[in-house]
């Protein structure tokens, strides 16, 4: 779904005949985002060890751009939350989150980042790390291999290419209202302090008709 | 650099004005949970004097996710795809030794071709165990990249036979009690035989690469010493005891599955520091390269189940048992409470990973901060079996 071109698309097929190169400030800066991922090293569990052997020599990740996997998260673009979300970690992800530089990225990898999974029903065990910190894609999977992951880096590249620089509908990270950190939360008596930031949660709601 | 020449560089005279580098004052450090080199979300307080370590206090916990109360909760056979998730990277050996202490239980025989797959599959986890233990060891020391690539290279070709075996790359929830879950699909041990034939050529290529190197030597070589003595009192199992020179492995002392069948040697270390430890990897590899090809010739024909066993509404009489395998981490440990329902009483794991780790500090003191990542790797740890 990228935005629309700058000049009609036959012109500029005609120019780049002709060595001229036609864009738009937009086109150019997408592009370079986009091809440019670099990936917060970090790893919570099984899911960890898919994400480094996506990074790894039969899948390349570093294909997409997005082989430079960076452990501070100052310098990071995307957050790979690839494993189960316990409580006792959640605090830490929401904070790791905070310490990234707009524009920033989450994809949430496996049926434990999505949802809890398998372990769902654990007591220590978060369900879904969307509660706390916006997702913008999601993969399904226990774990999922290592070609979903690279549909799911395709899937936030497309993502990028489609996000506008001005106007209305310009990108999250470019207006001012839309927060950019978020509560971290707090270990309560029974439960994390709030259960769920209610800014970010929205879960679907179930009509019978 | 050997240790001498680090305690005199610590020993340094402050320049004039400033205070002592060893005055006393002990700088905490938080390592993790969120670090490189922990092998996932492991944390470590640390009070440093100058660059030594004189504390080192383990935090857990980071990854607790409930493995034993969901066991109690659920059925015999629902534990079964859980155990995969205990040590994520041998998902194989996990599922023998939980269907080793079910069958322990309940008295179940297990059928010959059944064994042999078992000690087949539970070998090629420990290829990759090992293989992917040396790549992430050396990335830790600063090698980024090439033998991590190397490793999970090998990793690959094992879990393409894992895949095709059991329907899943990593989680492969094959085994049952009284026997396995599938047979072999065809043409799957020409292909396995292949990959086995081709594993001594990395394992070549990457020991060329890794015992003359001064920098590993420089690195692991009087590092993190376990005296053998103190790894017995601690319980501690697998490549880290044999490392320390002490002769225990399960696969000869209990003699479970057919390992009596096959002929293999036990390496031992002797200086019980971390380049033992690395080494006595690659010299398992070779020898579980070895039982690997007696195994793969001897495979009888024959069912791969034991007919009588129901694994559904599966109830197993009164009683407890401990059934424990030699993990490539070192001994897993299953035990099991049944009080005559379909689920069991008490259900409890005895990780390998956490036991090691008890004597992390006493391996770490002394040592400067950087050589903690070195031991802690040459521990090899897996969070999801640490916490469980």
């Amino acid at each position: 779904m990228a935005s629309a071109p700058p000049i009609d698309e036959g012109l500029r097929s005609e120019l780049q005949k002709q060595g001229i190169w036609v864009t738009s400030m937009q086109e150019l800066y997408n592009w370079g985002r986009r091809n440019s991922i670099w990936p917060l090293q970090f790893g919570l569990a099984c899911c960890a060890i898919e994400m480094i052997a996506t990074a790894a020599s039969r899948y390349d990740l570093a294909r997409f751009g997005g082989e430079v996997f960076r452990p501070s998260p100052r310098q990071a673009d995307l957050m790979i939350v690839a494993g189960t979300v316990t409580k006792k970690m959640a605090p830490q992800i929401v904070r790791l989150y905070n310490q990234m530089p707009d524009p920033k990225y989450v994809i949430s990898m496996g049926a434990c980042a999505i949802s809890g999974g398998p372990f769902k029903q654990g007591y220590n065990v978060l369900k879904g790390i969307d509660r706390y910190i916006p997702v913008d894609v999601y993969i399904p999977g226990c774990p999922p291999r290592p070609e979903a992951l690279l549909h799911a880096f395709m899937e936030l590249q497309r993502k990028i290419d489609g996000q506008k620089l001005t106007g209305t509908g310009k990108a999250a990270f470019l207006d001012k209202t839309v927060p950019s950190e978020f509560p971290v939360p707090a270990f309560g008596a029974h439960d994390l302090e709030p259960p769920a930031n209610a800014d970010v949660f929205h879960p679907p709601k179930i009509e019978r008709h | 650099m050997s240790l001498s020449t680090r305690a005199q560089h610590s020993a340094v005279e402050a320049p004039p004005g400033m205070p002592s580098r060893l005055d006393g004052e002990l700088l905490e450090v938080s390592m993790g949970p969120q670090h490189p080199s922990t092998h996932g979300v492991f944390r470590m307080n640390v009070a440093l004097e100058g660059e030594v370590v004189r504390r080192l206090k383990p935090v857990f916990g980071y990854l607790h996710r409930n493995h034993e109360k969901i066991g109690e909760n659920t059925s015999y056979l629902g534990s079964m795809p859980y155990t995969d998730r205990l040590d994520y990277i041998c998902s194989m050996s996990n599922n023998w030794g939980y269907a080793l202490s079910v069958e322990k239980l309940a008295g179940i025989e297990v059928p010959e071709r059944a064994e042999y797959l078992r000690v087949i599959l539970a070998e090629l986890t420990r290829l990759v165990n090992h293989a992917s233990l040396l790549g992430f060891l050396l990335s830790d020391m600063g090698a980024w990249g090439t033998p991590l690539m190397y490793a999970f290279r090998e990793r690959e070709n094992i879990l393409d036979l894992f895949e095709s075996l059991s329907g899943s790359r990593m989680m492969c929830d094959y085994m049952r009690f009284g026997g396995c879950r599938c047979d072999l699909p065809p043409g799957w041990m020409e292909r396995a035989r292949k990959v086995v034939d081709g594993f001594p050529h990395f394992l070549d290529e990457f020991e060329q690469l890794i015992t003359g190197n001064e920098i590993l030597i420089a690195r692991t070589q009087e590092v993190g010493k376990l005296s053998a003595e103190l790894a017995i009192s601690a319980g501690i199992t697998g490549p880290g005891l044999r490392a320390s020179g002490v002769n225990y492995d399960l696969r000869k002392v209990d003699g479970y599955g057919f390992y009596p069948r096959f002929k293999f040697r036990v390496p031992l270390g002797e200086h019980g520091d971390c380049y033992d430890r690395l080494m006595m990897r690659v010299l398992e590899l070779r020898e579980t390269l070895g039982i690997l090809r007696q195994a793969m010739d001897d495979l009888p024909a024959g069912p791969i189940m034991n007919p009588k066993v129901k694994i559904r509404a599966f109830k197993p009489p009164v009683g407890e048992a401990y059934g424990r395998i030699e993990a490539p981490k070192g001994e897993l440990g299953f035990y099991l409470i049944s009080d005559g329902s379909g689920n069991p009483y008490r259900y409890r794991v005895r990780p390998p990973s956490l036991i090691n780790l008890t004597v992390l500090e006493d391996m770490c003191l002394g040592h400067t901060v950087a050589d903690v990542m070195v031991i802690l790797g040459s521990i090899d740890i897996v969070m999801g079996e640490v916490d469980r």
